[in-house]
């Protein structure tokens, strides 16, 4: 995905001279081509990622549109306060591509797990945040963020996901895309975890209950439009994210569903990470699983809500 | 150094100053009496602009990085017709122009909005790098406070700047050695205050930050390409012009100012 990512930024420099790519310390050799044919354009900052952000900041004031990579938590984490003041308080056109959002990188611990990103993210006003399920929608995404306004954060996976977007569905940045249209419950997701939910419809399918399933990429602005139209006629609803029940999808659609007083009101569960600092390390699949973000609890919590 | 006269000109501007403070009854007083002189030469002889046409792509550039010291620019951007003096007396209201720390997007001339301290130098090196890039010949001013280069991202900044070699970046520093606590060599001493720019790659020159001619002298002359980019320590009187105010951590910022104290005020300007 990353990869993906950054080779349509190749592609958008290469087509408008408006385009900046900024890194940290990153890995070695990072759009290389880039930095040979647009040296002028591409900026290694070293280990300074809130000035890069003002920096940055700096460049958009002057009509260029930074892409910016380096690791989520010290891009949000770190960056916070120039995130808010400089690019979003200014509503400037900064990209800003997060490297292993969620659990990516659990075998390092939890000084480098971006687990509460997006919920950052979110309480920034201006902002955008995408999160792609794979690297086939990461490309149709790049070339939506060149004359898109406002700061966009865009959360990255592991990379090497398996490929379950279509390009049969548009992709739009702010509109969600309905994935699965089974009629009893709905399972909101974005990021990477859709393919969770598209093997729980498969496998709930054979059970008879029918799974919908909305790929919420934008996590803001939210397509609220969108996912009262398909809450609407399903019993419950349920959220799955790799990131912290507090203050990302989940909140976001707990707060439109409270506030849209359905009648009667849907159940309504979150999958998610719990709030603690996680403490084990493994692998990124090895820490979603003790947190039970797993089709199989999934499947669990969608015959529990549906049978009670 | 710190006894410096003031003409009637700075006495003017900090005239104006007090009637702000007068309306308002509160605002960063003591910071703003520090960088008059700093931004009457910025505004009169040193930076090109249009205020009739903020935006102006050629324009210089100047952010107030320590943006607490807002009442000393909003004067200057007044006197120099970017905004209506009018605008000057409803410093704070609800519905006004010109708020405690200003806002790039509400007043015109205002490069961007600062208050929060350590973002304005990033922001400024890169708004001279897209210059850099675009190969344009605007300066890039930023005035910092001395407190505020206790923050790391100050340094961060300075590496950076140095690193792409900005030259037509000038980075002023308001070395007035008072925070709001106090004393900066007691609260966070930035001494060898030049040693550090110098090595952080900079061009430094230390001049009195109340000195007219002087300054024009550093601020005025243009930097070539490939030199490095510039530093202006500025030894400045936090306070300067009203001596109840000066070298006094107490005007740092004060709110809830008397009728007696305004009077104050401008009787010991007047005689300063």
């Amino acid at each position: 995905m990353r990869k993906a990512c950054l080779n349509e930024i190749y592609k958008l420099a290469k087509q408008d001279t408006r385009v900046v790519f900024l890194g940290s310390d990153i890995a070695s050799g990072t759009l290389a081509q880039f930095q040979r044919e647009m040296p002028e354009r591409y900026f290694m900052e070293g280990v300074c990622e809130a000035n890069i952000v003002g920096m940055m900041s700096g460049l958009a004031m002057n009509g260029k549109i930074p892409y910016l990579n380096t690791i989520a938590v010290f891009l949000t984490r770190r960056c916070y306060e120039q995130i808010m003041l400089d690019a979003a308080m200014h509503n400037l056109k900064i990209r800003l591509i997060g490297s292993g959002g969620g659990l990516v990188y659990a075998p390092l611990g939890p000084t480098h797990l971006a687990f509460e990103d997006i919920s950052l993210m979110r309480s920034i006003p201006n902002m955008t945040i995408v999160a792609p399920c794979d690297a086939e929608e990461m490309k149709r995404l790049m070339p939506q963020t060149l004359d898109y306004e406002g700061p966009m954060y865009i959360r990255l996976g592991k990379g090497g996901e398996q490929i379950v977007s279509s390009p049969d569905k548009e992709f739009k940045i702010g509109k969600a895309i309905l994935m699965s249209a089974g009629k009893q419950v709905l399972v909101v997701t974005t990021g990477i975890v859709l393919k969770l939910a598209l093997e729980a419809a498969e496998e709930l399918k054979a059970k008879k209950i029918g799974l919908r399933i909305l790929h919420m990429h934008t996590i803001k602005p939210i397509d609220s439009e969108a996912f009262l139209k398909e809450a609407s006629g399903c019993r419950a609803v349920i959220t799955l994210e790799e990131n912290s029940v507090i203050g990302g999808l989940g909140s976001a659609i707990s707060e439109i569903l409270a506030e849209a007083c359905f009648d009667p009101a849907k159940k309504f569960l979150r999958i998610g990470l719990p709030d603690v600092f996680p403490s084990k390390y493994g692998s990124q699949d090895k820490l979603m699983q003790s947190f039970g973000l797993t089709k199989e609890a999934l499947v669990s919590a969608a015959m529990r809500l549906i049978n009670t | 150094m710190n006894n410096t006269r003031l003409d009637s000109r700075s006495i003017e501007f900090r005239r104006k100053i007090i009637d702000i403070v007068g309306h308002a009854r509160r605002g960063h007083i003591g910071s703003a009496f520090s960088i008059v002189e700093i931004l009457r030469v910025l505004y009169e002889d040193v930076l090109r602009l249009d205020p009739r046409n903020p935006l102006w792509k050629e324009r210089d550039r100047f952010i107030l990085s320590k943006g607490h010291g807002c009442l000393a620019l909003y004067t200057a951007l007044a006197e120099k017709g970017f905004i209506k003096s009018a605008e000057l007396n409803k410093f704070c209201e609800f519905e006004a122009m010109l708020g405690g720390h200003p806002q790039y997007d509400k007043v015109p001339g205002v490069e961007a909005s600062t208050g929060s301290l350590g973002h304005g130098l990033s922001i400024g090196l890169g708004i001279a790098l897209s210059g850099k890039i675009d190969k344009k010949d605007f300066r890039t001013f930023v005035l910092l406070g001395d407190g505020e280069c206790n923050e790391g991202t100050i340094w961060e900044a300075a590496m950076c700047a140095s690193k792409h070699k900005l030259s037509s970046l000038t980075v002023i520093i308001d070395y007035n050695k008072m925070q709001c606590y106090g004393l900066t060599c007691e609260v966070m001493d930035l001494e060898p205050l030049a040693d550090k720019w110098l090595s952080f790659g900079f061009d430094v020159k230390e001049v009195n930050g109340h000195d007219i001619p002087a300054l024009r002298n550093i601020l005025g002359k243009r930097r070539f390409e490939g030199e490095k980019p510039l530093a202006v320590i500025c030894h400045t009187v936090k306070g300067k012009g009203v001596s109840s105010l000066e070298g006094n951590a107490l005007s740092h910022h004060k709110s809830k100012i008397s009728d007696d104290e305004i009077k104050k005020f401008y009787d010991e300007l007047e005689n300063y």
